[in-house]
């Protein structure tokens, strides 16, 4: 039992650190490239703005789901 | 790292460890967690109403995310969700008039934070209470009999529910995921509508006030109330985003920040409930009002608004 919980822990440990550095390079490839676009567009057409706002938060919803869930799998398997 | 929507100067590291916490909350709970992202968001510095509006924006997708999981562990009634969504719409908006009603009275602020206080503290101990009495209930009959499913929802407030259950108001419908057999539709919105009304007058998702109502009232399971309330929620909360970011309140950019830390939270928050009986996550549940009632209390005590 002790033994299944390090165990546990140690794949969380490794997805925590594997999302860590995908989120990093997220922010600065993505969000970088995003702001002043955003910025604009929050300024001269509101309504734009509300409708991506919208499907970039669901859009981001979904994959890092699809991300998260994936390295669950891989890395479970990995040390299965 | 510099927010240039908000004008805000915010640590990319603080905003993801806030949402990881949001997100436990909301995995777990059920709750937008809109009483600790608006106080943690002004502390660095940010509007109240891009507070306000950049929290709805980072609630649909933590919400989207746990009620996929809780989805996945058959703990959605979309039937139930989709009805609610509609109510509580319609809530939020009689919600948003009656402030603006009580603005135009010169009153508002102290109104509502009495009303909040009242409110919460009120949904806190009555939870206290039947959890408790519920809790007790089980641990003795499972002493006698010694065949209680812990896993089984029960509640001390079961009779006054199937009381209401029975209200035959036209149109009945039947709740299968949830067990239900018939329930009147007009019971369901006015559930919906209440968490609604006191979400558009109070601020936040008021999914502590929707999640116990959904137990109590209704008669859902606390694990299906849970995920259904965050079903409920992605609906209500986008609807909420579009007007204020067309308002010019969303900081989308802090929204996407936060979200990246709220996934690994509400995965971890969802994987929890499966851990606990519907009693204990009832009684686990009573902090939270108490923490939106002691925001009002320093806030009227002050004059800051966190």
């Amino acid at each position: 039992m002790k033994k299944q919980a390090v165990k546990s822990l140690r794949v969380f440990a490794i997805e925590l650190a594997v999302y860590a550095v995908l989120v990093t390079c997220y922010f600065f490839l993505v969000l970088h490239l995003l702001g002043n676009w955003l910025y604009h567009l929050e300024n001269q057409h509101r309504y734009i703005y509300a409708g991506v706002a919208l499907l970039l938060i669901v859009g981001q919803a979904v994959v890092l789901d699809a991300v998260t869930t994936l390295l669950f799998r891989l890395l479970r398997g990995r040390w299965r | 790292m510099f927010f240039p929507i908000s004008h805000a100067d915010i640590n990319p590291i603080y905003l993801v460890v806030v949402g990881f916490i949001i997100g436990i909350f909301g995995g777990f709970f059920g709750v937008g967690g809109s009483f600790i992202a608006g106080p943690a968001l002004r502390l660095m510095g940010v509007d109240w109403n891009y507070a306000v509006g950049t929290d709805l924006a980072h609630i649909v997708g933590k919400s989207i995310v746990a009620a996929k999981q809780h989805r996945a562990l058959g703990n959605v009634d979309l039937k139930l969700g989709l009805i609610m969504a509609l109510g509580t719409i319609g809530g939020a908006e009689c919600g948003a008039q009656l402030i603006q009603a009580l603005k135009r009275a010169g009153n508002v602020n102290t109104v509502v934070s009495y009303v909040a206080i009242v409110v919460y503290t009120g949904i806190a101990a009555f939870m206290l209470w039947e959890s408790q009495k519920t809790l007790r209930t089980y641990k003795s009959r499972s002493k006698i009999s010694g065949d209680i499913d812990p896993k089984k929802d029960r509640s001390a407030f079961g009779p006054v529910t199937r009381t209401i259950q029975r209200l035959k108001i036209w149109p009945m419908i039947a709740l299968p995921t949830s067990g239900i057999r018939a329930i009147s539709l007009w019971t369901i919105v006015l559930v919906a509508f209440v968490g609604g009304l006191f979400s558009g007058f109070l601020g936040g998702g008021a999914g502590y006030i929707r999640m116990p109502s959904m137990v109590y009232v209704l008669g859902i399971p606390t694990h299906l109330a849970v995920g259904t309330d965050l079903f409920e929620i992605v609906i209500s909360a986008s609807y909420g985003t579009i007007t204020h970011a067309i308002k010019g309140n969303v900081d989308i950019l802090i929204a996407l920040v936060m979200h990246t830390g709220a996934v690994i939270g509400a995965q971890i928050g969802v994987v929890a409930t499966q851990y606990f009986a519907g009693p204990k996550i009832r009684l686990a549940f009573v902090p939270l009002p108490l923490i939106g009632a002691a925001i009002v209390i320093y806030t009227l005590m002050t004059g800051h608004k966190l």
